[in-house]
């Protein structure tokens, strides 16, 4: 199986789900688990480039596919992938623990979905539960994701964005508009 | 005071690492650990004739097989938190039942093996046999008392109080008019997304137990833990790493898993883990809300409130390891914003084989609001007047504060509100309400309520300036999502002259802070925010007095801006705050920025280098104990529609005003709004936990237990007002729970009027409502 782009050959117990082979076996714990009865989301990866439940698949059907983690979007240190940039600037996340669920549904989404109504939105976020956010932020979030997809694909205007908003100068002048 | 970044739409620091999947969830922690699961019982009362082991034991892959016969603690009662002299039959489980079970769900043995699955199995083969006892589930079955609980409690019967206001009695039989009335809340669950996770690890050689716990009070596990493994508490670490929403729940002392991940590492020499799933989540942590009331009101023709009892029992379920907090933060938060000159309120509380009770988001206080605002719509309904005119009679107005309520408060002093302007809380919300939507079987709901928030005894914090000029800053509270790291760092940030980019922030780590309570109450901004604040001073006086004496300046004229420490009105006679802290400590070592700019300057002071009772190092500690609670305070207001065939909720428009003082990072306080409002509405709703007679929970999963989606949630519009607290520094009150307090009594309000149907209890679903206007 290849995972985030790299072939990761790994024995797995037949029963072993793929949300705990990537969690446990890989050592890839952005991946969260929730349920495990493919309710709440928190597990969903991209497989062969679609959103699933990782928990609602067993590792060893993963074979010969490929996997994207949330630990796939962006390399360490680089630009936010667009849909986590979105999620930092709406709010989109508070505990966190839903979030790289989230955000995996969302990338899915606007693959399919580049620029979605407010019902599209509702509708793809739909598989995914939060319990802190009241969802009002996620959903702003995937309306900015998609503007900053469209801005460009090659996430360099989310890379600018990046640099300026952790603190930075945009938050100041905020400030001292006070 | 002259603030930046407090009051700035600060965006969080916490986010980058959750983004990208490096959050450090427990369940995240391998290194090697054993894992371990749970034999819980099956049945929600019953005598355990016999426990056998045996066969699990033996397995392959087990390492121990524990039963309460199996611990040195197994035959301790697990604490009573906050004991009350009303709390006359306190009873709390042990960590491993070994005679009865009193809940589905209450642990009997715990199996540890190399993997969870091994764990599974095992658990599979441990023998029980059960002599099944009769069954009390709802709270009206305990008050009847046919069946017992606790065989030596009587009438099960943990506790019963009655506090007064005026002369009740009197006032009601002299009111012109009066109304009785029938509530009833269920109980609830709150459901975060991580459920809960323990990993230890013991050291022999350094005779240290390290342990990692999605807990709301790492301070307070670190103590117990001490006292039971008879270790000094030096030599016991308790991190709550990143945890995964709390609401609550995830503060108990002690879960079993508790103490024994942390035994067993220490038996068997291995690192442990637990990690709860889902369905066990449901019956293994704390519920809340239960409650029925039953209400006698009297008023005048102008709908004027002139005295009120309420007589309410409380579900406890099958032991109170909270106390009674829950139902003095009901007798107490009742009256809400309202005046009531004259009231009598009674509880009792009461045991039902059921998962124990303890605070979930709102705690007492979303059932006392509901019971107040459907009384006030019932005086409304009866004199024909306007709902919200009726509140607006009523409310306590600006220039009664601080107003003393007469009712004893959960910390044992008597209520007082501090600060806040309720009637400009409802005029903001009708005016951001606006007019009705058109259409059949549309209904307008409004509550206002009022929240204590911010309970002592006491948070602390430390704030060390590095020689890089970066600032850390700890304090023992953990985050479970409240963006601790961004609004303490901004709190420290201002009073540093530093960008919150510079600041640090650990918390929820013993090894960096090793004193303090916990995050709930909403407590954290008014306690730990304060104390941040305090020890942030602390360092900044400090600074001012080491940069003036080797600048031969006034500490009085010294100010902190930009990283320097420089004379006010000559920015260019000034030092770099690293450096500073490079001073402060008469040993020169370091790299970094600060120790060359140090080495311009040397002491003019004669004496020693370490003056008597001063400490090396620009850093401090310092603690914050509030006098009382803040009280927080907001009206919500919604419009929604019912559709008369599915009975499907349409929520068209919901307003929040909100008043928790002054406000640090509104973004923050938003996203607790509008999650609160989430949670309120799943409540209210959606969410219902369905015990069978039985005491079986029919519904333990996210299948059929429906916490709501996007798709159930509407747009929040959310406007603040600001009443600072007068009790604290900073001028904050919590807002935590504000959320979800008023929204199950804004629903039925809005639902009543939709469908012209008597709405008494709560949560509500559409099944109901057709039962309801057959």
């Amino acid at each position: 199986m290849k995972v985030n782009g790299v072939e990761r050959p790994a024995a797995a117990d037949p029963r072993r789900l793929l949300s705990d082979h990537l969690r446990h076996d890989l050592g890839l714990t952005g991946t969260h688990v929730g349920c495990e009865h493919g309710v709440c989301g928190c597990c969903t990866v991209l497989f062969d480039g679609a959103p699933v439940r990782s928990c609602l698949m067993l590792a060893v059907q993963a074979e010969g596919h490929e996997v994207t983690t949330i630990e796939g979007l962006a390399a360490p240190g680089a630009a936010l992938h667009p849909v986590q940039q979105a999620f930092h600037e709406c709010h989109g996340l508070q505990c966190g623990f839903c979030t790289p669920g989230f955000v995996m549904s969302v990338v899915g989404f606007l693959k399919e979905n580049p620029n979605p109504s407010p019902e599209q939105i509702d509708e793809g976020i739909s598989g995914n539960l939060c319990r802190c956010t009241g969802y009002a932020s996620i959903r702003r979030a995937v309306q900015r994701a998609a503007e900053l997809t469209s801005l460009s694909p090659s996430g360099e205007r989310a890379a600018e964005l990046t640099s300026l908003s952790p603190s930075g100068e945009r938050v100041r002048e905020r400030g001292e508009e006070r | 005071m002259t603030t930046r970044w407090f009051g700035a739409r600060v965006p969080r620091v916490e986010d980058d690492r959750l983004l990208r999947g490096q959050g450090r969830f427990t369940d995240d922690i391998d290194e090697g650990a054993l894992e371990s699961c749970f034999v819980r019982s099956p049945y929600a009362h019953a005598r355990i004739n016999s426990i056998d082991v045996s066969a699990a034991r033996a397995m392959p892959g087990v390492a121990a097989v524990y039963t309460a016969a199996d611990l040195p603690f197994g035959a301790v009662d697990l604490p009573l938190l906050i004991p009350h002299p009303n709390l006359t039959h306190g009873r709390t489980q042990k960590c491993l039942a070994s005679n009865v079970v009193r809940y589905a769900g209450e642990a009997v043995a715990f199996v540890i093996a190399e993997s969870r699955s091994m764990a599974e199995d095992a658990a599979e083969l441990v023998e029980v046999d059960y002599e099944q006892l009769p069954v009390v589930i709802t709270p009206e079955s305990a008050a009847e008392a046919h069946h017992l609980v606790h065989a030596d409690v009587p009438g099960n019967l943990a506790a019963e109080m009655t506090q007064e206001v005026g002369d009740t009695k009197q006032a009601l039989a002299a009111a012109p008019h009066r109304k009785r009335l029938h509530f009833r809340y269920e109980r609830g669950a709150a459901s975060p997304m991580e459920a809960r996770a323990v990993w230890a690890r013991w050291s022999e050689p350094e005779q240290r137990l390290t342990v990692y716990d999605s807990t709301q009070s790492p301070t307070s596990i670190r103590g117990g833990l001490a006292v039971l493994f008879g270790l000094p508490e030096s030599n016991v670490d308790v991190i709550a790493p990143d945890v995964g929403g709390g609401f609550g729940p995830k503060i108990m002392l002690f879960y079993p898993d508790e103490l024994l991940v942390p035994y067993a590492a220490m038996q068997l020499g291995r690192p442990v883990k637990w990690t709860e799933d889902r369905s066990e989540h449901f019956t293994a942590v704390n519920h809340e809300r239960g409650q029925v009331h039953e209400v006698e009101v009297g008023f005048d023709g102008t709908g004027k409130i002139l005295a009120l009892t309420d007589d309410f029992i409380h579900d406890a379920g099958a032991y109170t390891p909270y106390g009674i907090i829950l139902p003095i933060i009901t007798a107490a938060q009742l009256p809400g914003p309202y005046r009531v000159p004259n009231y009598r309120v009674r509880f009792r509380d009461l045991y039902t084989n059921a998962t124990p009770t303890s605070p979930y988001r709102g705690a007492g206080r979303p059932h006392a609001c509901f019971v107040m605002e459907r009384t006030l719509d019932a005086i409304a309904a009866e004199q024909r007047l306007d709902r919200v005119e009726v509140r607006r009679r009523n409310l306590i107005q600006t220039d009664e504060f601080p107003y003393p309520l007469g009712i004893a408060w959960q910390d044992g002093n008597q209520v007082i509100y501090d600060s806040g302007n309720y009637p400009a809380l409802l005029d903001r919300a009708m005016e951001m309400l606006g007019p009705r939507p058109a259409g059949d079987h549309v209904g307008k709901g409004v509550a206002i309520y009022v929240e204590g928030t911010g309970v002592g005894p006491y948070e602390g914090a430390h704030v060390q300036v590095l020689v890089s000029g970066k600032v850390v800053a700890a304090t023992g509270i953990p985050s479970q999502g409240q963006a601790h790291a961004t609004v303490w760092a901004q709190v420290v940030a201002d009073q540093l002259g530093v960008q919150v980019a510079d600041v640090q922030v650990i918390s929820g780590d013993t090894r960096r802070f090793s004193w303090g309570v916990g995050t709930f109450a909403s407590r954290g901004a008014v306690t730990a925010g304060n104390a941040m604040f305090v020890a942030a001073g602390m360092v900044a006086e400090k600074a001012r007095r080491i940069a003036a004496e080797h600048l031969e300046a006034d500490p009085a004229d010294m100010e902190l801006v930009g990283g320097q420490v420089r004379v006010k009105g000559s920015p260019d006679k000034g030092m770099p705050l690293a450096a500073v802290s490079v001073l402060a400590n008469p040993v020169r070592y370091a790299f970094g920025g600060g120790t060359e700019a140090a080495t311009q300057f040397s002491s003019k002071r004669e004496g020693p280098p370490l003056q008597s009772g001063d400490q090396p190092g620009l850093e401090a500690t310092g603690y914050y104990s509030p006098p009382g609670s803040t009280w927080a305070s907001g009206c919500h207001a919604a419009y929604v529609r019912v559709d008369p065939k599915t009975y499907r909720l349409e929520i068209l428009k919901y307003v929040v005003v909100h008043d928790c003082g002054r406000v640090i990072n509104p973004m923050v306080v938003e996203g607790q709004i509008e999650g609160g409002v989430a949670q309120g509405i799943g409540g209210a709703f959606y969410e219902r936990l369905a015990y069978g007679e039985d005491g079986q929970l029919r519904n333990a999963s996210f299948m059929e237990f429906l916490i709501p989606y996007s798709t159930e949630i509407p747009e929040i519009e959310i406007d603040h007002i600001e009443t600072p607290s007068p009790l604290n520094p900073l001028g904050v009150k919590g807002a935590g729970e504000a959320g979800v307090i008023p929204v199950g009594a804004v629903l039925a309000s809005a639902i009543e009027e939709a469908l012209g149907v008597a709405i008494t209890e709560m949560p509500l679903s559409p099944l109901k409502l057709f039962q309801l206007s057959r």
